[in-house]
């Protein structure tokens, strides 16, 4: 299987699925004739041309909404924020338009996009750039939110993310663009809704999704070798959420530790600690622990920031925690 | 004031659907106001008496085979305009099943995509780009169609105006973007708020023409949006086109109005867009009262019958509310 990096995944998918479907088209500040920001879109400018790779002007609420309406009108726009900071902007055409359309016209329309760019803290940017707001998108019903924390998923879950008949918010993370992972080679999609176990264990539960993936996977491993049995299970899809995948695990090891990297306050995370304590409150043998990032605003400071977010040594220590374990 | 088009350039058949359409939204929006004060209609009523030449007017310059109309909140009037069934958008204020938006949208979010209307949108200015997004699928798709895009004079400071304007522009969308100025946005005077109160000279900014139409006489709200339409059908341009009119009722029904003086009122009523075009087809001896009671009468009539069969239609079922969230 071919080892590419995450944005080289992303790209393939773009290219892919704009080769099978010429009604999918990529618009976003920097698309086409820079090759994206992050180079998510290197050479699909060159192949596609102005009509599918546009260029728009720094003005997120018009171009997201512009896309709303191509895809009610019946093309599939894959719409790219530079970063999530910026899609705030944009939010109430995501929240009023392209979550409510079918709704309010009664299943009349429907709005196949993709909203797509980097979530989530990145280094040195302080607070208006480093933002986890997953829970933004989580929150409104008409939604779907995905998160890919390797290069296959990431390929995946964006090709089934374009073929959607519903808005697909999809987030990546500035600080993933560069991993690489196998991916094959052969078409294969990644279906929405379906939480993934990147790592088998029976001793405790833990559930994260999009970059803080890897802080967890990291973390079991560190456990393996204090001889505790780690199940890292990345949700992958948090709208719609794959409850079972959940329940399952924590039936299984009766420990959970959620990994958020959003603020802790109405967070997904909590939401996920809620469906935990809700469905498996006879099985638990310990209270439920919420990694998330401190409730503050980011810092600039590189040893600020890290302090701030979710790390290898707080997903162990809270292992122990709920495995009795003293530190 | 605008030069007003001469009626005798104009089929009478084409005059009379004109007052037919105008007669129909100005009785609609009587018993609509009506029941509302019955309490049968709930929520926000944004009642479109005063202004309906602009509706009929430009429609009327439009073929929605091909083409699209998007508006706003205020879109009673735009809805029976494009032809839609009074049934349907009478059972949808009410809240039956048997509505245009199966009981989801109410007053303000009108749709019905076979006629190629879009809505009925309740956030102020947030349809504008959802327009301009329609105009780039027509252009994506080297189609004949145009859209038009209905706002306030409230909406027309709105970032998501500017934004949109600016693209259509840049990358010359086949959008009418008329500009319903009813001289308040709310309550508030366009005039207090506007540095340009001439809110047609806005489209200077883009490099696209600017026009102004006379909102209370349909033929010129025509005539405008005809050349509008043409322009955007043959060079695939843009335009802004201000329709000043007035609404005689407050902005929604819970408003009194007390904002503007008796007087005001009553001057603007003698400008009154039906009995100015049923006047100049008089004069022209086109209609005699007769006739113009007939229509008058069907109008009465075919309202009546919608209430009859909103009254009689049944509510949703409770579980249709998980219906039309996702396709």
């Amino acid at each position: 299987m071919a080892v590419i990096s995450y944005r080289d995944a992303l790209n393939q998918a773009l290219d892919e699925e704009m080769t099978r479907d010429d009604s999918v088209l990529l618009m976003g500040e920097e698309v086409a004739q820079y090759n994206g920001a992050y180079k998510v879109s290197r050479g699909l400018w060159d192949k596609y041309g102005d009509k599918r790779v546009i260029d728009t002007p720094i003005t997120e609420e018009g171009f997201t909404g512009i896309g709303v309406g191509a895809a009610i009108a019946g093309l599939r726009p894959v719409v790219e924020w530079m970063t999530f900071n910026f899609s705030i902007q944009a939010l109430d055409q995501i929240v009023n338009n392209a979550a409510k359309m079918r709704h309010m016209s009664g299943g009349q329309l429907k709005v196949p996009i993709v909203f797509r760019g980097a979530n989530g803290p990145a280094e040195y940017l302080s607070s208006q750039h480093s933002q986890a707001l997953a829970t933004y998108y989580a929150h409104v019903p008409g939604l779907k939110v995905v998160a890919a924390a390797t290069p296959y998923d990431a390929k995946g879950l964006l090709k089934s993310a374009i073929r959607d008949d519903n808005p697909v918010v999809m987030m990546e993370a500035e600080l993933l663009y560069g991993i690489e992972g196998e991916v094959p080679k052969d078409e294969y999609l990644v279906p929405i809704g379906q939480a993934d176990i990147k790592r088998p264990g029976d001793e405790v539960t833990i559930i994260s999704f999009g970059k803080v993936v890897h802080k967890a996977l990291d973390a079991a491993k560190q456990l393996e070798n204090e001889g505790i049995s780690a199940e890292v299970i990345d949700l992958r899809s948090l709208r719609p959420l794959d409850e079972e995948a959940i329940i399952k695990s924590v039936q299984k090891t009766n420990r959970c530790v959620i990994v958020d990297e959003s603020w802790p306050v109405c967070s997904f995370g909590s939401y996920v600690s809620h469906i935990v304590a809700h469905n498996c409150f006879d099985v638990l043998d310990a209270q439920v622990e919420l990694i998330s990032s401190i409730d503050v605003p980011m810092p600039y400071n590189h040893t600020l920031e890290l302090a701030v977010q979710p790390s290898v040594k707080k997903i162990v220590r809270a292992a122990k925690k709920v495995l009795y374990i003293e530190d | 004031m605008a030069q007003t088009p001469d009626v005798k350039k104009y089929d009478k058949k084409f005059l009379i659907g004109l007052l037919e359409q105008m007669a129909l939204i100005r009785r609609f929006e009587e018993k609509a106001a009506q029941q509302y004060g019955l309490r049968k209609i709930g929520g926000f009523c944004h009642i479109y008496i005063g202004q309906e030449a602009v509706a009929t007017g430009a429609v009327s310059a439009v073929d929605l085979a091909k083409d699209y109309v998007l508006t706003a909140y205020r879109d009673h009037g735009h809805a029976l305009a494009v032809g839609m069934d009074p049934k349907s958008v009478m059972a949808e204020l009410y809240g039956k099943k048997t509505g245009c938006s199966r009981a989801k949208g109410g007053s303000m979010h009108m749709f019905d995509a076979s006629k190629n209307f879009l809505g009925g949108n309740g956030i102020v200015g947030a349809h504008i780009p959802v327009s301009t997004g329609v105009g780039l699928k027509i252009k994506y798709r080297e189609e004949d169609g145009v859209v038009l895009c209905f706002f306030g004079d409230g909406a027309i400071h709105q970032g998501s105006f500017h934004e949109s304007l600016n693209m259509a522009g840049v990358w010359k969308l086949p959008v009418v973007y008329i500009c319903e100025n009813n001289q308040y946005g709310m309550g508030t005077d366009y005039r207090r708020v506007s540095a340009e109160p001439d809110l047609w000279k806005l489209a200077g900014s883009y490099k696209m023409p600017g026009t102004f139409a006379d909102g209370m006489n349909a033929l010129d709200v025509h005539e405008k949006v005809k050349t509008a339409v043409e322009r955007a059908r043959s060079d695939s341009q843009p335009s802004l086109i201000e329709a000043r009119t007035y609404r005689y009722m407050g902005h929604s029904m819970s408003d009194p109005a007390k904002y503007r003086t008796k007087e005001e009122l009553m001057e603007q009523k003698e400008q009154d867009p039906i009995i100015i075009l049923q006047k100049q087809m008089n004069e022209a001896d086109m209609l005699t009262d007769d006739e113009y009671k007939e229509i008058d009468d069907k109008a009465k009539e075919t309202v009546k019958e919608a209430i009859d069969f909103a009254e009689n239609s049944e509510e949703p079922e409770i579980d249709s509310l998980y219906e039309d969230v996702l396709a």
